[in-house]
């Protein structure tokens, strides 16, 4: 029996109050486990990143709970809640978010320097994932000489690097070709992902549908369903 | 020791890339310090020239180096003396609690050269009795002062304007002969960029022109320094005026401060080195933050806290402020110091007080700026960036 990762009971988040509410995520409840991917999918605006936010500690729902490895993370204090996503949970944006005045290896690191830990330490530690993810030679460039599969893989490799269990990706390959994406999502698969980790991955791109264990389908803020395997992306 | 301990453990990898961040950046960085060190530049600048004047205004009362001042109440300055009459030198001696008074002339003329052509000089005359406020001698003997037609002359930057006179050189002021029987030494030099003689008082009223009046000022030491209250209003009630060496030397700097237009000058400049360094580095720190916001913001959604964010920025606006107010104090100091081997009497003085309010202003805008910055920041939501 996989352990449970995560846990969201009737998690509801809306913006805006009276006339200019919207919903954005309505009374969803769902578990994801240690040791698979779980793809969420719907259509542009049904709820996958606000979802996805709900459930990593980023933003706070309005209704439901949300427990992580057993911890209610609505409950920590701020602080708390920032060191738990440091230590537990790393994070992909779809856009990267890379500093373009920094070096690879010093992006890669940056967990670990919140992290307080040595700066050479840390350096040398960022340099091994660049060689996880195949960018050995990259690491003292700037991001922005790297191709965007290639900065991907660096976002990647910041995001593993304090060894978190769940790890959050959204929009990985949309700004990403085809092969490219593709090739991502493959060495996530099976390279990254193991039995003590669980992936989330929000995607609207058929292309990877084939590296999903079990797939969310939102449709305006709503579950409509949780199913196995790849049918749908 | 702790504090120093925790930054140096916990935040030094985060300050390292708040540096990074910074300095990476080399054109804003550039623009930044280009900013701070242009306003401490221009506020230093403009500072330590009054503070030279002010200075180089009291040089007189800083050479003579007397106790008690006693002058018309008129006099502004020390250069520009009112006559006292004769009597009131017996009436100041006899006030209680004086130890001494001597009277002091000073006033100026043109002084004929070997080679034909005029220079304008300071004459000082000295008590013949005393030679009380007598400036030490680098060459010569003081008692050659009573010698026919004796003149010390002070070597100071203007002394090469009579030609670099040696003890024997002579000239004509209002054609009497004059010679040098000494070449003397004063701490400050004058501002107003003529040289200076000094001679007995009795050889001084003879020379120059004279009004009815020929003391400028009587100079006196008291007894202590509970007398100084007493003489001074016992002078009050003569109609004159008694000021204390510091209190002359302030109604000297006030009289230049207000009355002349350069203190309101000075504020001015301060103002607008202040607002030119603000509106430079304000701006360019608003868009160095601006364009890191977005990776801020990741940041936090990574794990960062608030106040982490904080240190990073208030570290980039202090190590720029630092910078930048090491550089424009360092390019003032090296241009007062070339101007002065060019200009020996260029009158400046960067004073401690000087720095410390260039460094306060500095304060100031690193921390409007940064204020600005860690307003972004704390607001930044991960969300946000998350969304994309
Ligand atoms: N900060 C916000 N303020 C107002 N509405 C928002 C905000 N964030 C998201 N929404 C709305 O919530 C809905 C879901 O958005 P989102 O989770 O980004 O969808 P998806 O990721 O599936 O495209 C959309 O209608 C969006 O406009
Ligand atoms: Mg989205």
């Amino acid at each position: 029996m996989a352990q449970v990762a995560i846990e969201a009971r009737g998690v509801s988040k809306w913006f805006g109050e009276g006339e200019t509410r919207t919903v954005a995520v309505h009374d969803v409840s769902f578990e994801a486990k240690f040791g698979e991917i779980l793809y969420v999918v719907g259509p542009s605006g049904s709820g996958k990143t606000t979802l996805l936010s709900l459930v990593s500690g980023i933003l706070r729902p309005n209704e439901g709970t949300v427990a992580i490895e057993g911890v209610d993370i609505w409950k920590l204090a701020d602080n708390a809640l920032a060191d738990f996503r440091l230590n537990r949970i790393g994070f992909v944006f779809q856009d990267f978010h890379l500093f373009p005045r920094l070096t690879t290896a010093e992006n890669v690191a940056l967990p670990l320097f919140l992290k307080k830990r040595d700066w050479d330490q840390s350096i040398a530690e960022a340099r091994k994932y660049l060689e996880i993810v195949g960018l050995k030679n990259r690491a003292d460039l700037p991001p922005v000489k790297l191709s965007g599969g290639e900065q991907q893989r660096v976002a990647i490799a910041r995001a593993i690097i304090s060894s978190p269990d769940i790890l959050i990706m959204d929009e990985p390959t949309a700004s990403l070709d085809g092969d490219t994406g593709r090739n991502i999502v493959s060495f996530v698969r099976n390279n990254i992902l193991n039995d003590k980790r669980c992936i989330v991955v929000v995607t609207h791109d058929a292309r990877i549908s084939e590296f999903a264990d079990r797939t969310l389908l939102m449709e305006d803020g709503k579950l409509k369903g949780i199913e196995k395997g790849n049918t749908h992306a | 020791m702790r504090i120093a301990a925790y930054w140096s453990q916990t935040v030094r990898g985060i300050l390292r890339i708040a540096y990074k961040l910074l300095v990476n950046d080399r054109a804003k960085f550039a623009a930044l310090l280009v900013g701070i060190t242009f306003a401490v530049f221009l506020m230093v600048q403009m500072t330590s020239l009054f503070a030279g004047v002010l200075f180089r205004a009291s040089a007189t009362v800083v050479n003579v180096g007397a106790s008690i001042w006693v002058m018309d109440p008129a006099v502004q300055t020390v250069a520009s003396s009112i006559p006292m009459p004769d009597y009131m030198l017996d009436a100041v001696r006899s006030v209680e609690g004086v130890k001494y008074a001597v009277p002091i002339s000073s006033g100026s003329g043109l002084a004929k050269l070997r080679d034909g052509t005029y220079q304008a000089v300071n004459v000082v005359g000295l008590d013949d009795a005393t030679l009380f406020g007598r400036p030490g001698l680098l060459q010569g003997d003081i008692r050659d002062i009573y010698a026919d037609n004796g003149f010390l002359v002070v070597k100071d930057s203007e002394f090469s304007k009579l030609e670099n006179p040696k003890v024997g050189t002579d000239f004509e002021i209002n054609n009497h002969r004059g010679v040098i029987v000494g070449i003397a030494q004063v701490a400050s030099s004058g501002l107003f960029g003529i040289p200076t003689l000094y001679t007995t008082f009795t050889r001084a009223l003879e020379y120059l022109p004279q009004q009815s009046f020929t003391i400028s000022y009587i100079l006196v030491e008291p007894k202590s320094q509970n007398d100084v209250a007493r003489i001074k209003s016992a002078v009050g009630r003569l109609g004159y005026l008694a000021l204390t060496k510091q209190e002359f030397m302030s109604q000297i700097s006030r009289f230049y401060m207000y009355q002349t237009g350069l203190g309101l000058n000075l504020l001015l400049m301060t103002i607008m080195s202040f607002v030119v360094g603000l509106s430079i580095s304000g701006q360019t720190f608003y868009t160095f933050v601006l364009e890191n916001l977005e990776k801020f913001g990741a940041l936090k959604a990574i794990g960062a806290k608030g106040y982490e964010l904080v240190y990073m920025i208030l570290f980039q606006a202090g190590f720029t402020a630092l910078t930048g107010y090491g550089l424009g104090v360092g390019i003032c100091a090296g241009l007062l110091f070339s101007a002065k081997l060019k200009v020996p009497d260029y009158a400046a003085v960067i004073t401690f007080p000087i720095l410390a309010l260039a460094f306060v202003m500095v304060l100031i805008i690193a921390g409007i700026s940064s204020y600005i910055g860690v307003r972004k920041v704390l607001r930044i939501e991960p969300f946000d960036i998350f969304r994309g």
